[in-house]
């Protein structure tokens, strides 16, 4: 991208070739474009990082890389793909696990970063030796549990949140406030490890009897019958990237169950989400419940909502349409935060509740040494981050329009 | 009051020793009318006093495996107190046996040790290294500091727990590379706020009057700015324990930091994951241990930055 046309988008006046029409531009979309421009550095950072991680490693990296699965022709083939002997950056060579400096202009376009990052635009992330597939296919199988799984986690986390922090902030000092706190900061510091196999324990086994039983692990139950969005759409002859699509949706079961109206799918579903989204969900939840709750003590403290008050407005009224209308700007920033509390949390509550999803992936290669799959999953998780900020970010702007302008 | 000054970022005059102890005075007055920070120092004052203690508290060796030695042991045996109605023929064990047939409650109880250890130690990495890079960013300036800062941006663009992981992949399992994962991860936070800290002050007049008087850089920085920087340091600090010793265990709970048989909550509560329906207590103990812990961090780092800092108070 030439440097012209960067400023061209930021709208900087006074460079030759930028039009005078960039100060017509409507303030968003120039916030919007420098937005996603800063962000590119950072997604190039985050590939970088991955990259290096998995070449720092002392001594062979084939070795490093697969692990017990090792010998001379896996190695071959390893080291082929990955273009060892090659400089690993540009002037920069490595051989065991000593640096030096080369003088090679050839290393400048000729280097493992950049045999890494050509694999990258193929879509190409290695092979996993565990599952023998490439990570792209094991990422496209399990991504669609976590996508779920982390969507009803927030879920809960903002219903509840909002909730709490609205109950809290309603009546300062009150003995509700201080409960509803108690229990926020209670949610904040229990592992998500530790909540999950607690309520694992509470529902699958102490309630198991009872109507409030919850099945404890797996996404469904054992030997659970349902048809795939294809399969009830009569589309099994689809292929290509429209089946891919539509496969990839049937994998998130409640989708499925509801726009293929199998009904009994989408309460099996819901069960099995229940207690992994409440263990996931709870240090947002906590966390989004004390943003609201101070927020919205601020807010109240403003003069407009003492105007609202003294004209004799009913109290519901200031408090929603007064309060919390203003005061949910910061707690979009804390949900946008929160979802890196999420991907990390998932690995440990898809490996307590046993959903196969990027999390139990993750979990699984550790004990199976499969590097190449803990690589690509961090860097897809990474990337997931990196948008969900940009996407925060935007939406704070175009929530607040002081901040576009800052 | 002079000492909202503090963490302001405003220049402090060199103050009297007397001021200087009033004012202590106020900011721990300040902090014990909060009262989540004195629930949170008490939990605290407990836990290090049941660190410090341990090998009184402990009834047996954490790492001895009583299978064969004691009479009647089965791995985890449950809970037997004789007091509350166990039979005396039986060996007393508070909290019962582990899957190895080792005493739950004295590996809870040395686990404090190890929590604690990891927390303070994890963070005070971290803040070394922290400072030193957000102390050079802020004070050099220009392309250092955007090289720095945009390799901090790089840090905090993973998920913490996730990008750990895959240190601890590189580095290979252990408790102590774990807590060097950990704390290369919480290096940004900790740069970030010195570096604040030391744009705030660099250009104020009496750090330009330290510099024209020929004080060195390194005398500027260790005199004038990380004394006016510490406020929001130590707030940082003493929540980041908390998130230490959290990502820590859930490192261990893994089966990629503290390995068996060392008394370490994550550790023991990974290795009974699977015995969760027949015996829960093993999980519930150092589960309940582990929510204190952190729970007494982030309710002393709350208060203290209401108590340092009121205009950061939420």
């Amino acid at each position: 991208m030439s440097p012209t046309f960067v400023f061209f988008l930021l709208g900087v006046p006074g460079v030759a070739g930028a039009p005078s029409v960039t100060w017509d531009r409507p303030p968003v979309i120039r916030f919007v474009v420098r937005r996603l421009l800063i962000s590119i550095p950072v997604i190039f950072g985050v590939v970088f990082i991955v990259f290096l991680l998995s070449r720092i490693v002392p001594g062979d990296p084939c070795v490093a890389a697969l692990g017990e699965h090792a010998n001379p022709k896996s190695c071959e083939a390893f080291n082929a793909r990955i273009g060892l002997g090659l400089p690993i950056l540009p002037f920069v060579s490595k051989s065991g696990s000593d640096y030096s400096l080369t003088a090679d202009p050839g290393s400048i376009t000729n280097n493992q970063f950049f045999v890494y990052l050509g694999d990258l635009a193929h879509g190409d992330l290695g092979t996993s030796v565990k599952h023998g597939k490439p990570v792209t296919e094991l990422l496209f199988e399990r991504l669609p549990t976590t996508i779920e799984l982390t969507f009803y986690a927030l879920l809960f986390a903002i219903v509840v949140g909002v909730t709490l922090g609205i109950v809290a902030a309603s009546r300062h000092n009150s003995k509700r406030d201080v409960l509803s706190m108690m229990f926020a900061n209670l949610g904040v510091s229990i592992p998500v490890f530790v909540l999950g196999l607690m309520l694992a324990y509470a529902f699958g086994v102490l309630l198991k009897d009872t109507p409030f039983s919850l099945p404890p692990s797996g996404r469904l139950s054992a030997g659970f019958r349902f048809d795939t969005i294809p399969e009830a759409w009569g589309m099994t002859g689809l292929t290509g990237v429209p089946r891919g699509i539509l496969d990839f949706l049937s994998n998130m079961y409640t989708i499925n169950g509801l726009v293929t109206g199998q009904f009994g799918l989408f309460v099996e579903a819901i069960r099995h989400l229940i207690l992994p989204a409440i263990a996931l969900g709870t240090i947002p939840m906590a966390i989004i419940a004390r943003m609201t709750r101070s927020s919205l003590l601020d807010v109240l403290g403003r003069e407009y909502v003492r105007t609202a008050e003294a004209k004799g407005l009913r109290p519901r009224l200031v408090l929603f349409r007064h309060g919390l209308r203003n005061a949910l700007l910061p707690v979009v920033t804390v949900i946008g935060l929160s979802v890196a509390s999420l991907l990390s949390g998932a690995v440990l509550t898809e490996t307590i509740f046993g959903l196969t999803g990027i999390g139990l992936t993750v979990f699984e290669s550790i004990s199976a040494r499969d590097y190449v799959v803990i690589q690509g999953m961090a860097l897809l998780v990474a990337l997931i981050y990196v948008v969900v900020n940009l996407i925060t970010d935007v939406s704070y702007g175009l929530l607040d329009p002081r901040v576009r302008v800052s | 009051m002079s000492d909202v000054a503090i963490g302001a970022g405003k220049p402090l005059p060199d103050v009297t020793e007397e001021a200087r102890v009033g004012r202590r005075r106020g900011v721990i007055a300040r902090l014990l009318r909060q009262r989540s920070a004195v629930v949170g120092l008490l939990l605290l004052g407990f836990l290090v006093l049941v660190a410090l203690l341990a090998d009184v508290l402990a009834t047996h060796d954490p790492i001895k495996v009583l299978l064969g030695v004691e009479p009647g042991i089965r791995p985890r045996t449950p809970p037997c107190v004789h007091l509350l109605g166990c039979t005396a023929s039986l060996p007393e064990h508070i909290l019962g046996l582990d899957g190895n047939g080792r005493d739950e409650y004295s590996r809870l109880i040395f686990g404090t040790r190890v929590s604690l250890f990891i927390g303070f130690v994890t963070v005070f990495g971290a803040i070394l290294i922290g400072t030193v890079i957000g102390a050079v960013a802020g004070y050099a300036g220009g392309r250092t500091d955007n090289i720095l800062m945009r390799l901090m941006d790089m840090l905090l663009a993973f998920p913490a727990l996730l990008l750990a992981l895959v240190i601890v992949t590189v580095l290979g399992k252990g408790l102590i590379n774990a807590m060097v994962a950990v704390a290369i991860v919480s290096i940004p936070v900790y740069a970030r706020v010195m570096r604040a800290s030391v744009l705030s002050i660099r250009e104020l007049d009496y750090v330009t009057a330290a510099r024209a008087l020929g004080d060195s850089p390194m005398s500027i920085l260790l005199r004038r700015v990380v004394p006016n920087s510490l406020t929001p340091l130590i707030v940082q600090a003493t929540l980041g324990i908390g998130t230490a010793v959290l990502e820590v265990a859930a490192l261990s709970f893994l089966g990629l930091a503290a390995q068996a048989p060392t008394a370490e909550w994550g550790t023991m509560i990974g290795n009974e994951r699977n015995q969760l329906f027949t015996a829960p207590w093993l999980i519930l103990a150092p589960g309940v241990a582990l929510t204190i812990t952190v729970l007494a961090f982030n309710l002393l780092g709350d208060g203290l930055r209401d108590a340092l800092d009121p205009r950061l108070s939420g």
